[in-house]
């Protein structure tokens, strides 16, 4: 009997602890003293640990940045690597507190996971990487090839479709992680392997012969990647939001690492409201008003993330392209901090 | 409360309350109510949580299109059929591989179980090493053994190897020539249906008369030249209703004919070999458990080594193998799940795996998965329990 009712506070306090994880996430994060994200267990130039355990990678800079908006210190992060199968339920269950993770933004994800999308920190697309060898020049040419995914994804919806609408026959064979679909495409299983394109190019860096393999022009889907929060917490969602577009804005005005000392300074009424000596803007979103030089000085604008992660100087070697400023004839375009 | 000293108590003075049947009837009430009403609670938070973080709930998507590619298949399936049709996919996946490994280990484990009590020193040593070695391994290890380690080695599709046949073998798997049925192909199986039945009645009499006369009529040259011969003259009579879609060697791969994927071989090989290892232990314990007096008896009456163990041996033995063998069977069933590592696409990987992850209801999923595994294990159950009372030693 004892047993029976230890039990059941045991069942009860756990179902209660569900509970309390919603609202309040600043206040929790605050509270905590760190940010707990959503990270890629492995894909270089968006979240990748080294050997000493430090994180690189444009998504797990965008986490920083939310950590130095709040905290003033870009360090107090903790990473928790999550697979693509198991990172909605993790930030569904409060596991983590924003989820940066190459996560495409769906309607069906948004109306019925419970989650919603901060932004657009990559635009990205799906293709397909083939041996050389193969001879293979389009992805129209791939009819009757065995192709190897990643279970989970929006990859495997896009795969279905672009092979139903060509009228081409292909074999698909289905993994739980990208490590062991990469594996298995590398060994022969495969004679291509498909993902996000910037997926495609961290991947092929990762393989035992990078030169041997190709990735094929054509881009199959729309693949928006951005940061992710639960719903019913506006408070959090705006925080996350904004970060997003400070980084943007920023690079728009020309003000970076480097130039901050002295653009805090500068005369310019825009630059003033966005770094904080005229107006509450901080203020409205919880946090100091400085917030805008503290992500800065933390870790860069959107430019200095993208060159120093997935940029031509990187060995992912990606172009702005779709990512470049809307002046720029890109899609990133932050609405104006007024 | 008076009790009469040395005489029973007197039911009718003791107060309700007291009375033990009383007692422990209210005290199992309030357990069931107890464990009703936790239930009921666990139920009720779950639902009022997930409506109030807008998650989707309820069976609604079971038949919506599901919109993603299955590998194997062995109900027609495509991108365009519902969720509900890939569930059962993904079941049939899992039961495929299931009974094939039970099939396949049973033998192995029999055999293994034997040859670890040879009198042989370097075959039973064998046999041990085997033992300690599939046994004490991951399973997940020896997955990742036979699928990337083995397999994975095989030649690309352009360096096939070329077996007789039009069969060839490459990392894609197996290909084989399809068999193709023409409708004529039902009169040759009428033939061999009507010989079987007609050889088992043979059989049958043979043994009536060896059981009354002592001696066995040779009527098995008989049967199985008529089972054998008598389909083919139907066949050939019929016209040859039978033709071969043969694998034709295309840019990527061998198309048509059919094709034995490596996921499934692998996780064939690895759940066979793996349960194998603890079959072969439970088959020694059984034979151990029967005193060697049994032995020397069946020796004294002149019998050889191999009918001591067919014919004294083992139908005692089965009493203590089946009820270990049920366990075993109920593990590989389970295990199969850890198939999803190497893409063979069975329950846990097409359903809990990516039909959760399209529609993110994750209780449902999780749910549904739990009870088809306890309804497999609860018929396999069955299914050894009436097999058990039919080897049970009938008791005089």
């Amino acid at each position: 009997m004892k047993k029976l009712i230890a039990a059941a506070v045991v069942a009860a306090a756990s179902v209660g602890l569900v509970t309390a994880a919603s609202a309040g996430t600043l206040d929790n994060v605050k509270a905590k003293g760190q940010v707990v994200c959503g990270a890629n267990p492995g894909t270089a130039g968006f979240g990748v640990p080294d050997q000493k355990g430090n994180w690189t990678g444009l998504d797990v800079d965008y986490c920083r940045a939310i950590a130095a908006a709040i905290f003033n210190d870009p360090t107090k992060v903790k990473f928790v690597p999550l697979s693509s199968k198991d990172r909605f339920t993790a930030l569904a269950s409060g596991e983590v507190d924003v989820l940066i993770r190459n996560s495409t933004w769906t309607m069906s994800r948004e109306t019925t996971l419970g989650i919603i999308w901060a932004g657009v920190n990559f635009y990205d697309g799906q293709g397909f990487m083939v041996n050389k060898k193969l001879n293979v020049k389009s992805a129209k040419e791939l009819n009757g090839a065995s192709i190897c995914v990643q279970q989970g994804t929006t990859t495997e919806l896009n795969l279905a479709d672009y092979f139903r609408s060509n009228k081409m026959d292909y074999k698909v064979v289905t993994f739980g992680t990208s490590e062991e679909a990469l594996k298995a495409y590398d060994s022969g299983r495969c004679d291509s392997y498909t993902t996000d394109r910037s997926g495609l190019a961290a991947d092929r860096l990762s393989m035992a012969k990078p030169d041997d393999h190709i990735i094929l022009p054509e881009v199959i889907s729309k693949e928006p990647l951005g940061p992710v929060v639960r719903q019913g917490d506006d408070q959090w969602l705006n925080l996350v939001k904004w970060v997003h577009y400070a980084l943007l804005t920023t690079e728009e005005l020309g003000i970076n690492s480097k130039n901050i000392d002295e653009k805090v300074k500068a005369e310019d009424p825009e630059v003033k409201r966005v770094l904080g000596t005229e107006g509450k803007f901080g203020e409205s979103l919880g946090l100091s008003n400085a917030w805008v030089v503290q992500i800065v000085k933390g870790v860069g604008n959107y430019e200095e993330l993208f060159e120093r992660n997935v940029g031509p100087n990187t060995p992912l070697q990606l172009a702005r392209s779709s990512n470049a400023l809307w002046s720029k004839g890109g899609l990133q375009y932050a609405p104006p901090i007024r | 409360m008076s009790v009469d000293i040395g005489g029973r108590p007197s039911e009718a003075k003791v107060v309700f309350y007291n009375d033990p049947r009383i007692r422990s009837l209210f005290f199992q009430l309030l357990l069931l109510g107890l464990i009703v009403a936790l239930f009921w609670f666990a139920y009720d938070n779950t639902v009022a949580n997930l409506r109030k973080r807008n998650i989707a709930q309820g069976f609604a998507f079971w038949d919506v299109e599901a919109g993603f590619d299955i590998s194997q298949t062995l109900i027609s399936y495509s991108a365009a059929s519902s969720y509900g049709r890939a569930f059962w996919v993904g079941l049939l996946n899992t039961m495929l591989v299931s009974l094939v490994s039970i099939f396949f280990a049973t033998i192995l484990g029999v055999i293994i179980g034997i040859l670890r009590l040879s009198r042989n020193w370097l075959v039973a040593k064998l046999a041990t090493v085997y033992v300690e070695i599939f046994r004490n391994v991951p399973l997940l290890l020896i997955l990742y053994f036979w699928y990337r380690g083995v397999l994975g080695l095989l030649p690309e599709p352009r360096d096939s190897i070329k077996l007789p046949a039009d069969i060839f073998l490459n990392t894609r798997g197996l290909l084989m020539p399809k068999p193709v049925f023409a409708e004529a192909f039902v009169y040759p199986l009428i033939a061999f249906v009507s010989t079987v039945i007609l050889g088992a009645v043979l059989f049958w009499w043979a043994r009536r008369v060896q059981a009354r006369t002592g001696q066995r009529p040779k009527a098995g040259l008989f049967s199985t030249s008529m089972i054998i011969g008598l389909p083919l003259i139907v066949f050939f009579l019929s016209g040859s209703p039978l033709s071969f879609d043969v694998p034709v060697q295309g840019r990527f791969n061998a198309s048509g004919g059919m094709t034995l994927p490596p996921e499934f071989v692998s996780l064939v090989i690895g759940l066979t070999t793996y349960t194998a290892a603890f079959i072969a232990e439970n088959v020694r314990a059984g034979i151990i458990a029967i005193s060697k007096g049994q032995t020397e008896a069946a020796q004294a009456l002149g019998l050889s080594h191999g009918q001591t163990i067919r014919l004294v041996i083992m139908p005692q033995a089965l009493r203590v193998i089946v009820p270990l063998l049920n366990s075993e069977y109920l593990s590989l069933t389970k295990n199969s799940s850890l198939g999803v590592s190497i893409g063979y696409p069975d329950l846990v990987n097409v359903f809990t795996g990516t039909v959760l992850n399209q529609t993110g209801q994750a209780v449902e999923m999780v749910s549904v998965t739990m009870l088809v595994y306890l309804t497999l294990s609860l018929l396999t159950s069955a299914f050894m329990n009436w097999f058990n009372r039919r080897v049970a030693l009938v008791e005089r």
